[in-house]
Parts: C-alpha cells; sequence; structure tokens
C-alpha cells in the first residue's frame, strides 16, 4: 500500500508529483493551477495576492530564528515573490499539550517583532490544543494577503534566453544553521539561520525588468532552477564559482557529503532579469542589508530544454538535477 | 577553501586532463574502473568524464556499501524492527534500499521505531541512556567504517551494555576485486582504488591484483585533481606495458594502513564468506563479530521470524557493480528504477553508480 513519506514532504521531486498528482488533479482551477509562490485574484479593482504555508520546523528555536519567526517571514516572502506587498496575515497555532506558557509567549512575541519589522499585522488567528503526542510541540499555520504593486511584472512567461540569473546572497544558511541546532552532529559553530522577510529589498528593487523572483526554500536554489527551467522550458546555466556560499556552510556540506545547492533557504530570492538590467538591478540588492552578498550565478540558455546545468569548479560542466528524496527532515 | 579549492583548481585540471590526453592518444580503448562509490559521486559531481578522451572508459566498481549489501539482508533488518523493544539504528543511506517486500523508509513511515543516526556512536549513546530499549546497529560498509564499529562494540564490551546489538554487512573491498580481475567478462585495465579504505588496510592487499593479474592498481583521493592524477598515473603505468600499485594520496594513506585500526578489527570480527548484491557468494569477502564478540551479534541475540526473500526482477545491479553493463543499458533505468522509486541499490545510495547516471548524466 502506498504511504506518506517524510520524501513526500521535502520540496523534492516526490512532493512536485503528489501536487500535480493529487492536488491540483483533484483541486483543480486556474488560480491554484499556475502553481506559484501566491495566487493572483481580483477584488474590486484591486489585484491581490493570497497565500498560506505551515511549520512544523524542528528544533522550534535554532540560531538566526524560530518557528515564529519563521511563520510570518515564510508567508511574507511568498507574497513579495510574486510582487505584492504583503498587508495581513492570519495565524493558527496547533499545540501539545505539556508545552511551556513561556516558550508560547516567546514565539508570539517574536511574532510581534517580525511582523512590526515587516510592516505586517496578524489580523485573524487560531489556536488548538492537541493530547500529548498528537503533534510535536508547536505547528503553526500562517496565511496571508498581499496587493500587487502596480509595475510588478511578474511570470515566468516573460523569461527569455539571455535574461540573468541572480540570487540575492549565500546559498544554505537556514539547511545548515537547523541541522546544526539539532544537536545530533555535536560540531561547534556559528552559523546562523538567514530567516528574514525580504519585502523591503524586493520593494527597492521591484520593477517591470524583474522578470520573475522565488525564494528558494525546501529543495534549495537547485530545486527551485529547475522548477523555473521546467516552467520556461530553456535550460539554465549556472556558474558554479559565482555561487555564494559561506566558507562554515560549506565545510559542513564538505564533511557530510552535502551540496549547499539543496540546502534550504529562508532569507534569499532568486531572480530573472534581462540582460541589460542585470548589473543595474544588482547594484541596487546589493544596497539593501538583504542583498549584500548577490551575486549573478548563470543565464537562461538558448537551448530549448527543461534541464539545468552547473559549470564545474575544474572547468566541466554536469546536470544539476531537482532534490531527490528527504535532504533534511521538518526544516520549516 | 583551504584544503578544499587547491584541489579543485582549474588550471591544474585542464594541465592534468591535457596530458591524459597526449599520453593515451594511442593506446585504444582504455577501461579504468574506479572502485569506490565516492570515486563515482566526484567523477559525475565535477564532470571528470568531460576532461577525458573518449578511448579511456570509466566503469563504476562494487564500492559502494549499500548496494552490495543484499536484499536477503534488508528483510533480515526490517524482521529485527518488528521485535518488542528493539530500536533499529541505521545511516540513512539504508533507509530507502528495497529489501523484498518493504524498505526502512516505509516500515518507519508505518511507526516502526527506526532512527537514522550519523555514527555508531549515537546509537551507543542511545543504549546507554534507553536500558529499557535494545539498540540495534545495521553494520554497513567497508574496512572505512568497520573499525569505528570495532571500537564501538570494544566500548560496548567495557561498558558491559547488554541492550546494545550490531547486525553486520560489513565487507571486505580486496576480495571482490579480485573476483573482478579474474572474471574473463569484466575487462579492466587498470583500477582507481579507493581512498579511505586504503588508508586503514594499506597498499598491500592489492599487491596481488597488480603482481598476479597484472592489473595496473592507483590508490587515489577523492578530489577532482586527485581522480584525474589517479587516472594520469595509471594510462602511464598502461602506457609503459607495467602494473604495480601506486599510491598517489599519500597525503593519507600510508603503505603500512592503519595498524591500529586493523587490530581493533582482527579483535573484534572474524572473516567470513558473504553474500554480494549482484555478484554472489564471495569468499572471506565479510566480517562477522567474533566469538568474544558473539553476545553483541543481533543475528545470534533475538530469534527472527522466518524472511522470504525473493529474487531480482529485471534489476541488472549485478552487472552494473561488476562494470558489465552502465547503468544506461538497465532498462528499469530512470524508467521503472528512479532515486524516487528504487527497484536496485545502485539507484539509493547517491554513492550508488545508477543514482550518479541518474542524477548527473542523463
Amino acid at each position: 500500500m502506498k504511504k506518506i513519506t517524510l520524501s513526500h514532504g521535502s520540496g523534492g521531486r516526490l512532493m512536485h508529483e503528489l501536487i500535480k498528482g493529487l492536488f491540483i488533479k483533484n483541486l483543480d482551477n486556474p488560480y491554484l493551477n499556475k502553481l506559484g509562490d501566491s495566487a493572483l485574484i481580483h477584488a474590486k479593482n484591486k489585484d491581490l495576492a493570497y497565500t498560506t504555508d505551515s511549520f512544523v520546523i524542528s528544533p522550534i528555536f535554532f540560531p538566526g530564528g524560530d518557528i515564529g519567526k519563521l511563520s510570518v517571514c515564510g508567508t511574507v516572502n511568498d507574497l513579495c515573490v510574486s510582487g505584492a506587498n504583503p498587508r495581513y496575515l492570519s495565524c493558527g497555532m496547533i499545540v501539545e499539550e505539556g508545552f511551556d506558557y513561556s516558550d508560547l509567549e516567546r514565539i508570539t512575541l517574536s511574532i510581534k517583532q517580525t511582523c512590526k519589522k515587516a510592516g505586517v499585522y496578524v489580523v485573524a488567528g487560531d489556536f488548538k490544543v492537541v493530547e500529548k503526542g498528537a503533534a510535536d510541540r508547536i505547528f503553526i499555520n500562517t496565511s496571508g494577503i498581499g496587493e500587487l504593486y502596480d509595475n510588478a511584472r511578474i511570470s515566468s512567461s516573460r523569461i527569455r534566453p539571455g535574461d540573468k540569473v541572480i540570487i540575492s546572497g549565500t546559498i544554505g544558511d537556514h539547511g545548515a544553521a537547523v541541522l546544526l541546532a539539532r544537536e545530533e552532529l555535536k560540531f561547534k559553530s556559528r552559523i546562523s539561520s538567514d530567516c528574514a522577510c525580504l519585502n523591503d529589498l524586493v520593494s527597492s528593487i521591484i520593477s517591470s525588468d524583474v522578470k520573475f523572483m522565488r525564494d528558494p526554500t525546501r529543495g534549495g536554489l537547485a530545486t527551485t532552477l529547475n522548477e523555473i527551467a521546467q516552467e520556461i522550458g530553456y535550460n539554465i546555466g549556472i556558474d558554479e564559482k559565482t555561487l555564494p556560499v559561506k566558507e562554515s556552510v560549506m565545510a559542513l556540506c564538505e564533511i557530510l557529503g552535502l551540496e549547499p545547492l539543496y540546502m534550504a533557504n529562508e532569507g534569499k530570492v532568486v531572480l530573472v532579469v534581462s540582460s541589460k538590467s542585470a548589473s543595474r538591478i544588482l547594484s541596487r540588492i546589493k544596497k539593501h542589508d538583504l542583498g549584500r552578498g548577490a551575486r549573478i550565478i548563470g543565464e537562461i540558455d538558448r537551448e530549448k530544454g527543461k534541464k539545468v546545468y552547473l559549470k564545474t569548479k575544474i572547468g566541466s560542466s554536469r546536470i544539476l538535477d531537482m532534490l531527490i528524496g528527504e535532504h533534511l527532515p521538518r526544516i520549516c | 577553501m583551504k584544503y578544499i579549492d587547491e584541489f579543485r583548481d582549474n588550471k591544474i585540471a585542464n594541465n592534468i586532463s591535457r596530458a591524459i590526453f597526449d599520453k593515451a592518444r594511442n593506446l585504444g580503448p582504455i577501461n579504468l574502473m574506479e572502485v569506490c562509490g565516492t570515486h563515482t559521486m566526484s567523477i559525475c559531481k565535477f564532470g571528470i568524464r568531460g576532461m577525458l578522451p573518449e578511448n579511456i572508459n570509466l566503469i563504476s566498481g562494487p564500492g559502494c556499501p549499500v548496494c552490495v549489501t543484499p536484499k536477503s539482508y534488508l528483510d533480515k533488518a526490517i524482521a529485527i524492527s518488528t521485535l518488542p523493544d528493539v530500536v533499529l539504528t541505521t545511516f540513512g543511506d539504508m533507509m530507502r534500499v528495497p529489501g523484498s517486500r518493504s524498505s526502512l523508509e516505509k516500515e518507519k513511515s508505518c511507526g516502526r521505531s527506526i532512527k537514522v543516526v550519523y555514527s555508531v556512536l549515537d546509537a551507543v549513546e542511545m543504549a546507554e541512556k534507553n536500558s529499557d530499549k535494545k539498540i540495534v546497529f545495521l553494520g554497513i560498509g567497508f574496512e572505512t567504517t568497520s573499525p569505528t564499529v570495532a571500537a564501538s562494540l570494544a566500548y560496548a564490551k567495557k561498558k558491559n551494555l547488554k541492550n546494545f546489538f550490531v547486525y553486520s554487512g560489513h565487507k571486505i573491498i580486496p576480495p571482490a576485486m579480485e573476483i573482478l580481475a579474474k572474471d574473463p567478462a569484466v575487462a579492466i585495465d587498470g583500477f582507481l582504488c579507493p581512498a579511505h579504505v586504503s588508508a586503514i588496510i594499506g597498499t598491500g592487499p592489492y599487491k596481488i591484483i597488480a603482481g598476479k593479474y597484472r592489473i595496473p592498481c592507483v590508490i587515489a583521493g577523492f578530489e577532482p585533481l586527485d581522480v584525474l592524477q589517479g587516472i594520469l598515473m595509471l594510462i602511464e603505468q598502461i602506457g609503459s606495458n607495467s602494473s604495480y600499485v601506486e599510491n598517489q594520496y599519500k597525503r593519507v594513506v600510508k603503505s603500512s594502513g592503519n595498524k591500529k585500526a586493523t587490530a581493533l578489527l582482527d579483535k573484534v570480527f572474524s572473516v567470513e564468506d558473504s553474500e554480494w548484491r549482484g555478484i554472489g557468494r564471495l569468499a572471506k569477502s565479510g566480517l562477522r563479530l567474533s566469538r568474544d564478540y558473539s553476545r553483541f551479534d543481533a543475528l545470534k541475540a533475538f530469534s527472527l521470524p522466518e524472511v522470504k526473500t525473493t529474487p531480482d526482477k529485471g534489476c541488472r545491479c549485478g552487472s552494473v557493480l561488476k562494470g558489465i553493463k552502465t547503468p544506461i543499458e538497465c532498462k528499469l533505468f530512470s524508467k521503472k528504477c528512479t532515486p524516487q522509486d528504487p527497484q536496485g541499490a545502485c539507484m539509493v545510495s547517491s554513492e550508488g553508480a545508477c543514482a550518479a547516471y541518474h542524477r548527473y548524466r542523463r
């Protein structure tokens, strides 16, 4: 009998198959079928973006953030990479009986601070408690509504060969920080999650020159690039030597045989921009605190296809596939 | 990053690549086998095939421990996980390897107590902290891994732990290489010998391959420049019609190996015949717990329900492991057999030849 395994939730190929084969097949409608980070809806002369995300991360507190901060950032980021200005959130919590009140308070304060910084409000909420063992400490769901920027034209259909791919900073920080926070490895390190709301950065660069954005969370940059390649029908070429990776993250990956390209990020955005606007947009991103490490990492090939090619450091080339199976469970 | 970047230098890589092109030009078709799965990974990850002339064919050997673990081992491991109070601990790679009817990942999703650990020492610690549970560790791996398992067993014995057990599926590399060297269906012109296995066993065990079977052997490290230089050294031996054991990975491998580790292995394990997936039963190629340590042997400590193992259908892992077929030549490859739904073990482990081909070469 077919069972749901952790791999179905990893953000990789199995999850994509589940989404298309079960959810899209049955819940089929033009808004959902676009598989964007948010659904784009039109209400009384206003273009809106609407999205939802659930957070089951373990551990709930980690260097650089906690489940509360993450639950705001995750939804805010899904809205802003869709070209929307995030406005209102809902927040539902499922808590296991016996959970410490002080932890709940700490998480709530973290939600408060993150919302304040991002300029959004939690305008609806829900709170449920389940028996011991029916949930692992605390799970949070947030949904969010944002107003589309007038000058935003985010659509993968606008991507053309020759367009440049930009990443807003170092990759793999969140995945590495959570892995270490679990204390199973007993490594000492100062790696901190990049968990952050991207709406301020995005609002500083939004223009019609930005053709596409996505936040490379679960499955990492490699999976996001593959999603883009599959949507546009052109291959993407990435140059390994341009990829920004912190030395500490690289060291951890080398020891464990992991690749930063598959590690989650929670405060980064991948952008596809026209070739002639690339350096201008890059320098604007770099002016923002969250974009100092931004780089142009590759471009859309002229060749039709749905693959991502990585030019390796030694000068050869290989296919960069989507994440297959579970890299690390419950990172968000 | 220090110790990484200098072994991935683009200019040096190009120079070695040019030297390989130059020296292999008139040698005709050459089959080189990289024995170890980490070499396979490195070759694929850095695109090393793209830097070699067409007459050099790299064959992936039987050196991925997960891949050569037979189905019957998994069936028994799953049976152990059904026993009361047992917590089965394993390296993550084993989770998705298909047994006859299920995998550890599927069993875990049905609620069996199966935990992924990063080190056997985590399993020992679990045993120390949970005296009401029986912690069973799946001992998989070659000479690189088995010394750590031996050390954990020596510790468990010293501490008189009554609830720590090992199900040993450990294997030894040189006997498998000798079988391949002898097999007329596998025409190997040179062996790229494993890096970290050699750090334990040294250069001695390969002498029979280079001497009796006249096949050049080069021990090489795992970084791309190591692999390229190792290939160049093999081509030079082939070009000069000689065969001996060379050590490219001198910064880690001593010719005498690691004597402390091998002494520990001798104490904790004894050598036995062992089943290799797809290759068959090989004489003196596996490790079981020695008499002094038999009380830690999971197979002896528990009485298992009868386990039936079904034969593989259509899966060519055996031929792939021997280097007779490339993964692409298997009918199931990337169709019925994918990393999401693997039919054979070579598609599961990231070091498996099929998984590496699927990920990097399609």
